[in-house]
């Protein structure tokens, strides 16, 4: 799971060949069953099959078009449930790597907290409450949160991501993840998972598909694909009465034929297949979903919470600018701000520096040299540096430096400070030897590309709605700017929660991502809840996906997974049923030609002989499944537009072609089966 | 044939703007907004409202209880009528002393005229008297089009209701529809059909010796206020047996007209009442766009197919210049032969002015095909409209996954219970045609009823079916019906298409009623786009019409195939 890029080939040959096989265990009913289109498929397969051995024993003429017929239906069972292995294979290949750090691990469990008698134990045998000890150098036995020390932690296992991450006891950075390693120090760790329910194994269930759950608009699809296979076995069933009305007689295995051809065999075979595949596309995104239902929510989406810090913005503030009083030179004051800021590691203080070199000539820096860096503090709210010659230079909270400062403020400085904090920025008061020169800008810095992110989702219809802790003048500056649809400014928890609901009793479906604990509430109401890895073991409880990049920025990519699934079972389910058209007007004039012989003027296609036209038909019907398995697996293309423009393209690609294409392409397998005489 | 089409682009233009403001008109009265009627109808309303116990505007009921209402009122309409039928000769009102009516054929009319179907197995002047007519079936023709309406409106009431309990109340949907749409506009039509010549009295019939010195006897009775119903209820039960071609029912080329737009003219309005009841009126005139789309393709193929007249004919001496006149009023010819016959199997009317059984096989084809998808082209009086709601929800939850949400309609999400309910009613017309019409063609009792050899038998059986289960009740005339088999039977179908559409209908609307609606965005599945018109019309054809092209390939199809080689059945 390092190699989180990394993804496995389409038709990888170490996934295909044990899908080769699986899909032949696959044909067992009993497995078939909750799949009822190709549950009646193998059934008349099956049937087909004894009506060949009939044929065969009778010496009947016809046995060897019965025979293809019934091969080409079990090809149609067997490319269907290869499809559904393919899905399953990439997703146990990921998997596998997953659970090769997941192999049971010696674990130091605790009586009490407070004790350090340590019994070692199978990570297996721990249950939820289990008190643990990992030490420098230890695996973190099972999930957990964090209880007592500090310690640096190697989470690549899980997030790819190789740099250690700080976990400590209390606050947001509590929850550890099983699998992970402790790099220094120690943790004491309470379990919260039992074995076999760790993320590791939810989201390696996931992907293998074995507890997949059908999602709400699955079920729902399969009742219209049951619906429609009652049908056509209603149509295909009385049509013998009617030819027998008519005089005439069609064999069982034409009515069979027509009957297989015409269910929604493609959706039916490809659906569990999209699923799977959907689930593994966000696990490659490195996402874990609790549940099916939450992606297939994320398509839904209507309102995105974004939280500024991180998501909209870069964390930190960034110098922006300077602003020297009256009787300052500007380069003065940059030169200053340089200086003050020479020995401050913060980003904010780094940026100055940047941005002063950037404006400075260069070699500035080589005329002072640093005596004593004054570092942060809380009383002082303010640093700087005393140079070698003497002065000494500050920066800091306005009211902090012009109390260091020793005099009141200024018309011209209340000014430019109020002018900063209106735009939205953070002002910094320099001085020089107890004489303030001028103003620093920091701002907020929103990410490049952002703004076009967000028109992007305006385009699909959802609306993002920025959080923040700022005051509301700047948060609608940073708004502005971001181009967000709507702000929250002086979030709390509680108006977090009460604007989830007020969007939600509108009737619109929302999407927050969060860490803290106090997210939790937030993240449990929203209908889409994306938890950070980094967050506590509650907001992980309460929200539905788990980030585990902790990247704030993925719910975007969330909604679009989600939304790719749908459009994929949807243009597949358009496109096969559009096909029926073509199989119509193939084995209809091929039924009935012999009791009326007018009928074959609805034979547009030309086929070549009845026998031919039901066999081309057949096998059009079961090579489409394989055509059509990479786009199932890899999901239909799927470029953010509005709801109209989305439907107009895809409803030509697979409506209009799913009306055409099979006229195609029975006409190119008739030729072939004509010319190779099978029929 | 210009006159036709002269013809064919007046009564579109004119029945489009008749229907706008009747449509907007029933929006206010199922609003229970006040209407200009509202004076002098609403202490009328009052009285039968309080008879029903049902107090003021606080009423509304759960899709249940509104299910439970309308199947109860029918019940009860269905017992009566079956007691008057059976009882007919012991009843006033009966100057022919016509006897009862046998068990199977007075259950086949009862359920037939309690659905709205008015499938009639019997000739109307041989069979019904006075009392019949007036207290059985009138009394029918207009509480089951009120039922239709009434179910119409809460459907409706579905899609636009805010996390509601209630789809309104029946009692007072079909006070309201009786009251405010049907009798006002009978008593003006009505009135119309007497100026025009239809009788309306209670006289004996008249025995008359014609110009070539034959004795006939010439059939009165109340026939103009049941005409006006069963055109506008869509009912088209006929007071007599040759329906709408006997000239004291249909006497000149203005009634004709007028009675024409009479059968399409409530069913055209509901889109538009839809679209003022969800407050977009774009949404109603999309759906009205893919009913008027679908029925000029009908009307098309029959005139068509009509005026081209018949091939074997031509070889006769028997003139074709005029189209295939076989079966036709020579008053109306095939122009209003074949715009009638459109439209009354587009709405679930089934009167006739035309033997459809006499159509050439392509003629009679598009009729058949409007029953079969489930008469939604304009449909039945409210029954078409929710017919249709059900294509469309259909459409909606197929392409609507294209866009990559949960597909939803009007705000509503469709989910699996919607799915399901709606594939539960599309099962109806597959097994009340197919499975029902694979019966008939090979029980012999069934088949003895067929008249003609070959693949025009099969047209006649299937019409019976298309006809009972889509609740139309027009007539292949070979077909001889009235037999215990087929009146049990057709009986069966017909309850089927009636009730297995309105439970499931109500079912989906209570439901939907209580969702949440999602406000539209730019990510909203756009539901009144030309595109979207094309889709539902494309559905309906795919999975509502190529169900049956299988049996109609045998039917129809093959009979013109067979025409076109010059064998005729």
């Amino acid at each position: 799971m390092a190699k989180k890029v990394q993804d496995t080939a389409l038709l990888d040959p170490a996934v295909m060949r044990p899908a080769l096989l699986a899909a032949l265990h696959k044909l067992d009913p009993r497995a078939l069953v909750s799949n009822p289109v190709m549950f009646v498929t193998e059934v008349v397969a099956a049937l087909t099959t004894l009506l060949f051995l009939r044929n065969l024993a009778l010496g009947s003429g016809a046995a060897f078009l019965v025979a293809q017929i019934a091969a080409w239906l079990w090809f149609t069972v067997y490319f269907a449930n290869f499809a559904e292995a393919m899905a399953e294979g990439r997703g146990k290949a990921r998997a596998d790597s997953l659970r090769s750090t997941q192999s049971e691990t010696p674990a130091k469990k605790l009586a009490s907290p407070d004790t350090r008698d340590v019994e070692t134990v199978s990570s297996r045998s721990l249950r939820t409450g289990d008190i643990v000890l990992v030490e420098a150098g230890d695996i973190v036995p099972a999930d957990g949160e964090a209880i007592d020390g500090v310690a640096s932690v190697d989470e690549s296992a899980i997030t790819g991501e190789s740099a250690p991450v700080i976990r400590e006891a209390g606050g947001d950075r509590s929850s550890v993840t099983g699998g992970t390693r402790v790099v220094s120090d120690w943790l004491k760790v309470r379990v919260t998972a039992k074995p076999g329910e760790s993320f590791l194994d939810r989201m390696i269930a996931l992907v293998e598909g074995a507890k997949r759950q059908k999602t709400p608009n699955e079920i729902a699809l399969n009742i219209l694909l049951v619906g429609m296979t009652i049908i056509f076995l209603l149509v295909v069933v009385t049509l013998e009465p009617f030819v027998a009305y008519s005089g005439a007689f069609v064999p069982v295995a034409y009515l069979i034929a027509l009957l297989v051809t015409l269910i929604p065999t493609t959706i039916g075979g490809l659906l569990s297949a999209i699923g799977v595949a959907g689930m593994d596309r966000l696990v490659k995104a490195n996402v874990v979903a609790k549940s099916g239902r939450a992606v297939e929510a994320a398509g839904d989406v209507d309102t995105l919470l974004l939280d500024k810090t991180g998501t909209i913005t870069f964390g930190a503030r960034m110098a922006d600018g300077f602003y020297p009083l009256p009787g300052v030179r500007e380069p003065d004051l940059t030169e200053a701000s340089l200086y003050a800021s020479l020995s401050d590691e913060t980003p904010e203080g780094r940026s100055v520096v940047e941005l002063a070199r950037k404006l400075l000539p260069r070699g500035v820096e080589q005329r002072a040299s640093v005596k004593q860096a004054v570092a942060f503090s809380a009383q002082t709210r303010m640093s700087g540096v005393d140079l070698v010659d003497g002065t000494e230079l500050r920066k800091g909270a306005t009211d902090a430096v012009l109390a260091w400062c020793e005099t009141g403020s200024s018309k011209t400085l209340t000014d430019i400070v109020e002018r900063i904090a209106k735009s939205g920025g953070t002002p910094l008061l320099v001085a020089r030897d107890r004489r303030p020169l001028g103003v620093i800008h920091l701002k907020d810095i929103v990410k490049p590309g952002i703004r076009e992110r967000f028109a992007e989702l305006r385009r699909m219809g959802v609306r993002t709605v920025m959080i923040t802790g700022d005051n509301p003048l700047t948060a609608a500056a940073i708004a502005a700017e971001a181009g967000v649809d709507d702000f929250l400014a002086e979030a709390t928890p509680e108006n977090k929660l009460e604007l989830i609901r007020k969007e939600q009793a509108e009737g619109k479906l929302v999407a927050m991502c969060g860490d803290g604990s106090n997210d939790a509430p937030a993240l449990a109401q929203a209908d889409v809840g994306v938890a950070m890895n980094t967050g506590t073991p509650a907001a992980k409880e309460a929200g539905n996906l788990i980030d585990l990049d902790s990247d704030p920025t993925k719910l975007i990519e969330i909604v679009m997974v989600g939304k790719q699934l749908l459009i994929s079972r949807g243009s597949l389910t358009t496109f096969s049923i559009a096909n029926d058209v073509a199989k119509y007007f193939a084995i209809l004039p091929a039924l009935f030609v012999t009791a009326y012989p007018g009928l074959g003027a609805l034979n547009v296609m030309g086929l070549s002989s009845p026998g031919s036209a039901i066999l081309s038909a057949v096998i059009f019907n079961a090579l489409v499944i394989i055509a059509l398995i990479p786009l199932a697996l890899k999901g239909v293309k799927y470029t953010p537009a509005s709801a109209a423009k989305l439907l107009r393209h895809n409803l030509l690609i697979y409506g209009l072609g799913g009306l055409v294409v099979p006229f195609i392409g029975i006409k190119a397998i008739d030729l072939v089966v004509s010319a190779l005489a099978l029929a | 044939m210009a006159s036709d089409i002269l013809q064919f682009i007046l009564y579109c233009v004119l029945l489009t703007a008749l229907a706008w403001p009747l449509g907007l008109y029933m929006a206010s009265v199922f609003n229970g907004e006040r209407t200009f009627l509202t004076p002098i109808l609403a202490p009328v309303e009052g009285l039968f409202a309080s008879a029903c116990g049902v107090d003021g505007q606080k009423c509304d009921q759960h899709w249940t209880r509104y299910a439970l209402s309308v199947l109860a009122f029918n019940a009860a309409g269905w017992l009566m009528l079956y007691a008057v039928l059976r009882l007919q000769g012991v009843l006033p009102w009966n100057p022919q002393g016509l006897p009862g009516l046998s068990p199977d054929l007075a259950f086949n009319t009862a359920v037939s005229f309690v659905t709205n179907t008015n499938w009639q197995a019997y000739g109307g002047e041989t069979t019904m008297s006075y009392f019949s007519q007036m207290v059985g079936l009138t009394v029918q023709n207009f509480v089951s089009a009120a039922t239709g309406i009434a179910v119409g409106a809460a459907v409706i009431r579905g899609f636009f209701g805010r996390e509601t309990r209630g789809i309104g109340n029946f009692w007072i949907d079909l006070i309201r529809s009786v009251l405010y749409v049907l009798l006002p506009l009978s008593i003006l039509f009505g009135l119309f059909l007497v100026w025009q010549g239809v009788p309306q009295n209670l006289t004996h019939y008249v025995d008359v010796t014609t110009l070539e010195g034959a004795k006939q006897t010439i059939a009165q009775g109340p026939a103009a206020s049941q005409i006006a119903i069963k055109q506008l209820g869509t009912n088209g039960g006929g007071f007599f047996n040759a329906n709408s071609a006997v000239p004291y029912e249909n006497p000149t080329p203005l009634t004709n007209f007028v009675e024409m737009l009479a059968i399409l003219l409530i069913p055209a309005a509901f889109p538009f009442m839809f679209g003022r009841m969800v407050k977009d009126m774009r949404q109603g005139i999309a759906i009205f766009a893919a009913m008027g789309i679908l029925f000029l393709a009908a009307l098309g193929l029959t005139y068509g197919s009509e005026i081209q007249g018949n091939p074997v004919y031509a070889e006769m001496p028997v003139d074709q210049t005029a189209g295939n006149m076989e079966g036709k009023e020579v008053r109306f010819g095939v122009g209003n032969s074949a715009l009638w016959a459109s439209a009354t199997t587009a709405a679930s009317n089934g009167s006739v002015n035309a033997m459809h059984d006499s159509f050439t096989p392509l003629g009679a084809l598009a009729p058949m095909l409007q029953m079969q998808i489930g008469e939604v082209v304009f449909g039945g009086v409210g029954s078409g409209f929710y017919g249709m709601l059900l294509f469309v929800v259909l459409t909606v939850f197929i392409a609507g996954l294209m866009v990559g949400r949960t597909p939803e309609y009007l705000g509503k999400k469709i989910e699996a219970r919607e799915v399901k309910l709606a594939v539960i009613t599309f099962l109806v017309m597959p097994l009340g045609v197919l499975v029902f019409g694979a019966m008939a063609a090979v029980i012999p009792t069934a088949l003895a009823s067929v008249q003609d050899a070959g693949p025009h038998g099969l047209s006649e059986i299937l019409y019976a079916y298309s006809s009972g289960t889509g609740n139309n009740g027009s007539a292949f005339a070979g077909f001889g019906a009235n037999t215990p088999y087929h009146n049990t039977m057709i009986g069966i179908a017909m309850l089927l298409g009636r009730y297995v559409f309105i439970v499931p209908m109500l079912a989906i609307a209570g439901s939907l009623a209580a969702k949440k609606t999602v406000p539209a965005s730019a990510g909203t599945f756009p539901t009144h786009s030309p595109l979207f018109v094309g889709l539902l019309v494309a559905v309906i054809l795919i999975i509502g019409g190529l169900t049956f092209f299988p049996a109609l390939a045998l039917g129809p199809i093959a009979e013109h195939t067979a025409m076109l080689a010059g064998q005729t059945f």
